[in-house]
């Protein structure tokens, strides 16, 4: 069913860069730590300490906005954005404001399932700055004291703003899948949604073709708190939905009213109005004096591009056109991250086969690591341990469900898959031993026999499933074709 | 210029501060006054002038990723106002 | 003469002679203080104990034979404004009354790697915020030659314990003037080094892109002394400089041959007292007797230097000072008053209406910096948080930050005809305590003469070149280009060497 409305968004992303200290002093980011145990004099802003910028942090921010097409500045510097909070103990953010060091690029999203269209997601502009630390609120507001863990504060921070170009939750759905990807691609983060290193913010709002054709424009929403991609999808579908409603009762428009602030609410699946801030913010922003500028010559960007390695994009293509698959299995392949991939091209090269290593990988693979909830890395068999058992099955050593079953052997023994085999009793039956069992058959089988002699050909897979049970290492193709043979010979 | 009350009551909301009726009034009359005084400059034209907001140009000064550890938990919390042993306190946020 | 008039450098070559060791040295100090720092006032806080232990250490190593620090065994006295590990750090504020830092500041980790004798932190204007020690928030401090008058500031301890020869070298921190004019006014040698050229690592900034620490000293040898022991590159400032420290020590002595002296044409207008003029000129002579060439420079923008530092000072420090909040450290107010407060003021308004008044978090934040803060810095917090607010930001401190660049452009072409530039510190000698305490713009605008080295980041020294017809110091300023404190040093000792005013000491009642 069509909508009367447009829904118009943009995302704000924040990505907790892959740095061993924080943005500014040498406080471990590692996550979980007992509160206030990673943290010193520095990120805890006490009175003449002073911030040195990390340069891994610097280069892997440079290195996605590279990747993002952006145009990286010559000269970028860092301001400070002041407002009071208690997990902000400087009682500034050190960010950038006017000359962020990368603007104006964009972000390939498709979808091999072809539910949106394929379109480009300008960026408007990517910042390097400081998280802040923690507050841990009372449940019941009000009741009881905030409790404030700074380990969080000072970690670095890219925050990646696109233009309002998604056009419908799944959209957004895909521009965050696709840039998660691309992140961990570069490596430049974990992206994990649950310990905080990917948050996302939404500026929502919706373009209404009234009854007599005018279009207009709903005041603009920003959406917090969404904890996961799917919550995000759910989210701005609410909200669309909120906004309509809202504009048919009210009429609102934007530019009418400021800017509202709503957060998400998982559980109840609504987005709600969140507290006024205690004035409209006024943030002073300017030059912190403490910071040196910093200038990045055009042959640093060509460097840095250089040596991206090839990205989901390059690899969905290569795929393609060098192991013969399908957009969409090599979608699938390349969605499952850069290791997966590394995994795959091994697989294949070492069999010759892409369409069997990616069936195997997308199937058996998956579903082991889903089952096991481990990561590629983790997958207990090597690419060359797989391939073993992959040339079984090619050679007709093994048939695939049979081969499935060899493989949950190598997985649980660790055993190679000639050695599994081996245990199982699996062992190529000689064509002479596959005729007597046949022979058998056909013999105890008048009736299988009759129908299959009056056209019934299908009557012969009950043929194969006996032979299974006599002995489980029997070809089933062959089998089937001998039987046939033997019939056809009386 | 001069500046109004309210403004002078803005701002003293925006940096933290509370003043009373007195010191209000005195605030108003004083900062009004310096703001009169640095008025001077808008007699000097600089729109081709670059601005200098640090005394030494230095650009790209970083530091290696280098873990430096961190000051222990004990140490830190001792010069807060109130804490539990583990986190910093303040009164309810969320009132 | 007695030991604690002796300098720093005459002091070192005794205890390096052992002719006297540093525990008799540090007890000198010790007595003197206690003889008159009752009504000086110089030290907010005196380690005798801890001071007379590191002396017997410093002495023990010495009889050992073992190797002793550049400082080693030198009484030494740092501002209140540079933190000292696990010892009070108070920036005569209230806010940090009882603040103990878990580190040292850069300068004072050097000062104790040079086995100096830290002898107590001495008495300044709150957060350095003011020019005569009068904003201190525990007490005033009085000028030795007049005790009725401002010893300057903001280190106005640092220089009135140097005049009163309670320390021979003190440590101070200029961000617009704050070491060269108490030096001024009490008749002793003040060098702010170039922006950078000493680290900022644990100076409690006021305004980070001004502020600089530097010497107090009786002598520019000993200025030179102190300041081959503070700078250098450090890794925790980004804007301190990696360029080696000239052996500053040494070169003072070297006379400079063939000095261009510049006289800037607009130092002389209406508003300099005319003893100071006097006594400005006669040591402008004094250069010219040694060979000293004098020309007349131009620093067309010195009149707009106050109003720019005025903008760009404040602003800086309506920031640095928004970590003052009650949270993490620092002075917090009484949480049941407030809970009592917000409570009434909730009831007064009925139901409905909690979210007219300030919440709890916002009323702490407001009640506990209204009671750490004095009114100078609630003033400067004011008048930077106003110019750095929307729709001021351009009018105010951009504006300000491009006349920054003219006034250093003005000295760039100056000193490009120019070794040094000379001038006056201050308009006039010391004023009176309290004179100007109800109007903060005339006390703003003593700094006329000092400012613009901070903005534009050069380096200036101050040293005493006469007296008033009242008795009071009257002070010389030298300034010269971006690292050139080589320079700045070497011109000052010529002028020592030709002179005695250095060598006065007040008579202390």
């Amino acid at each position: 069913m069509s909508t009367p409305y447009e829904i118009v968004i943009g995302l704000e992303v924040h990505v907790q860069l892959r740095t061993q200290t924080k943005l500014f002093c040498g406080c471990s980011t590692l996550f979980g730590a007992p509160p206030n145990t990673q943290t010193c004099p520095i990120c805890t802003g006490m009175p003449g300490t002073l911030p040195v910028m990390n340069r891994l942090a610097f280069e892997l921010a440079l290195r996605t906005a590279v990747a993002l097409h952006c145009e990286v500045a010559e000269f970028t510097k860092w301001d400070r954005k002041q407002y009071y909070y208690p997990d902000l103990p400087k009682g500034y953010q050190i960010s950038q404001f006017d000359l962020p060091f990368s603007a104006d690029g964009y972000l390939r999203i498709s979808d091999a399932k072809g539910r949106i269209e394929p379109k480009k997601v300008g960026i408007i502009r990517a910042h390097l700055e400081e998280d802040a630390g923690k507050s841990v609120h009372d449940e019941q507001a009000g009741q009881a004291d905030s409790r404030i863990d700074l380990n969080r504060a000072g970690t670095p921070l890219l925050e990646i703003v696109s233009m309002p170009d998604m056009r419908s939750p799944a959209e957004a759905k895909a521009y965050l899948a696709e840039l998660k990807l691309l992140l961990t691609y570069l490596d430049v983060s974990d992206c994990n949604m649950q310990e905080g290193s990917l948050r996302v913010d939404a500026n929502v709002n919706l373009h209404i073709t009234t009854e007599s054709g005018k279009v207009v424009a709903t005041p603009i929403v920003e959406i917090k708190n969404m904890n996961s991609f799917r919550s995000v999808e759910r989210a701005l579908a609410y909200e669309a939905e909120r906004q309509y409603e809202a504009w048919r009762e009210t009429g609102q428009e934007l530019g009418e009213v400021p800017k509202q602030t709503r957060g998400w609410d998982d559980a109840a699946n609504v987005t709600r109005a969140q507290r006024h801030k205690e004035e409209s913010s006024d943030y002073r922003y300017f030059p912190d004096p403490d910071l040196a500028p910093v200038q990045v010559d055009p042959e640093t960007v060509e460097r840095v591009r250089s040596a991206l390695g090839e990205l989901p994009a390059d690899w969905r293509h290569r795929l393609e056109v060098t192991y013969t698959l399908t957009p969409y299995d090599s979608d699938v392949l390349v969605n499952q991250g850069r290791r997966f991939v590394d995994y795959f091209v091994q697989l294949a090269e070492l069999t010759g086969d892409g369409k069997l290593a990616s069936n195997w990988m997308q199937q058996d693979v998956l579903r082991e690591m889903n089952e096991r909830g481990i990561d590629i890395v983790q997958f207990p068999i090597p690419p060359d341990g797989l391939a073993e058992l992959l040339e079984k099955v090619k050679c007709g050593a093994v048939d695939t469900t049979r081969g499935r079953e060899v493989l949950l052997t190598m997985l649980e023994t660790g055993k190679t898959a000639s050695e599994a085999m081996e245990s199982m009793g699996i062992h190529a039956l000689d064509d002479s031993t596959l005729i007597e069992l046949c022979r058998e058959l056909v013999a105890a089988n008048p009736k299988l026999v009759a129908d299959v002699k009056s056209g019934k050909l299908q009557a012969a897979g009950a043929f194969v499933g006996q032979a299974k049970k006599k002995n489980p290492n029997v070809n089933p193709a062959r089998v089937r074709e001998i039987c046939l043979e033997l019939i056809q010979q009386m | 210029m001069s500046l109004s009350r309210d403004q002078v009551q803005k701002v003293s909301l925006l940096a933290r501060l509370r003043l009373s009726e007195a010191e209000l009034e005195t605030m108003t009359a004083q900062l009004g006054q310096i703001v009169g005084y640095v008025e001077l400059l808008s007699e000097l034209s600089t729109d081709d002038v670059e601005p200098m907001a640090h005394a030494v140009e230095l650009s790209n000064v970083f530091r290696d990723d280098e873990p430096r550890g961190s000051f222990d938990r004990r140490e830190m919390l001792s010069q807060a106002p109130r804490t539990d042993g583990e986190f910093y306190l303040v009164p309810p946020v969320l009132d | 003469m007695s030991l604690i008039e002796l300098s720093a450098t005459q002091l070192l070559a005794e205890l390096e002679a052992r002719r006297i060791t540093s525990v008799e040295l540090t007890q000198a100090c010790l007595a003197q203080i206690e003889r008159h720092d009752g009504r000086v006032g110089a030290f907010l806080r005196v380690d005798a104990q801890g001071a007379l232990q590191q002396a017997e250490r410093i002495d023990q190593r010495r009889r050992n034979g073992e190797p002793v620090g550049r400082l080693g065994g030198l009484p030494v006295a740092v501002k209140d404004l540079l933190c000292s590990r696990g010892e009070l750090t108070t920036c005569a504020s209230r806010m940090l009354e009882n603040f103990r830092p878990p580190y040292d500041a850069t300068v004072v980790a050097r000062l104790k790697a040079a086995d100096a004798v830290l002898l107590g932190r001495t008495n300044m204007d709150e957060f350095a915020m003011g020019g005569s020690t009068e904003n201190s928030a525990f007490q005033k401090t009085r000028n030795p030659w007049d005790l009725e008058r401002i010893p300057g500031g903001s280190s106005g301890g640092a220089a009135a314990c140097l005049a009163a020869s309670m320390v021979p070298l003190s440590i101070g921190t200029d961000t617009g003037g704050s070491i060269r004019q108490p030096a001024a006014l009490c008749g002793v040698t003040g060098l702010k080094p170039t922006y950078g050229r000493v680290s900022r690592y644990g100076l409690v900034a006021f305004a980070s892109s001004l502020d600089q620490v530097g010497p107090l000293a009786r002598t520019a040898e000993d200025a030179a002394l102190a300041l081959e022991v503070l700078a250098g590159h450090d890794p925790l400032d980004s804007t301190s400089v990696d360029r080696p420290v000239p052996n500053y020590h040494q070169t003072v002595r070297r006379p400079l041959e063939g000095l261009r002296l510049g006289l800037v044409r607009e130092h002389f207008g209406p508003g300099l007292d005319g003893e100071v003029e006097q006594a400005v000129r006669e040591a402008v002579r004094v250069y010219e007797s040694l060979g000293a060439k004098v020309k007349q420079v131009s620093l067309p923008h010195s009149k707009y230097g106050v109003a720019a530092y005025y903008i760009i000072a404040p602003s800086e420090a309506s920031s640095n000072l928004a970590r003052y909040d009650g949270v993490h450290y620092g002075h917090r107010t009484d949480e049941r008053a407030l809970a009592d407060e917000l409570a009434a003021e909730r009831q007064a308004l009925g139901p409905g209406r909690e979210d007219e008044v300030d919440s709890a978090l916002v009323r702490m934040y407001r009640r506990s910096r209204s009671e750490g803060f004095g009114p100078e810095v609630k003033r400067r917090i004011m008048l930077g948080t106003y110019a750095l607010s929307a729709g001021y930001y351009d009018a105010y401190y951009l504006k300000a930050l491009k006349v920054r660049r003219l006034i250093r452009q003005d000295f760039d072409r100056a000193l490009a005809e120019v070794d040094v530039i000379a001038g006056p510190v201050t308009a006039a000698p010391a004023f009176k305590i309290g004179e100007k305490s109800d109007d903060p713009l005339a006390m703003y605008l003593v700094d006329l003469y000092t400012v613009s080295a901070n903005l534009a980041g050069i380096g200036g020294i101050a040293l005493v070149c006469g007296y008033s017809s009242g008795g009071l110091p009257i002070g010389l300023q030298l300034q010269a280009a971006p690292f050139e404190e080589e320079r700045l040093l070497r011109a000052a000792h010529m002028f020592q060497q030709a002179t005695d005013w250095h060598l006065r000491r007040p008579k202390l009642p």
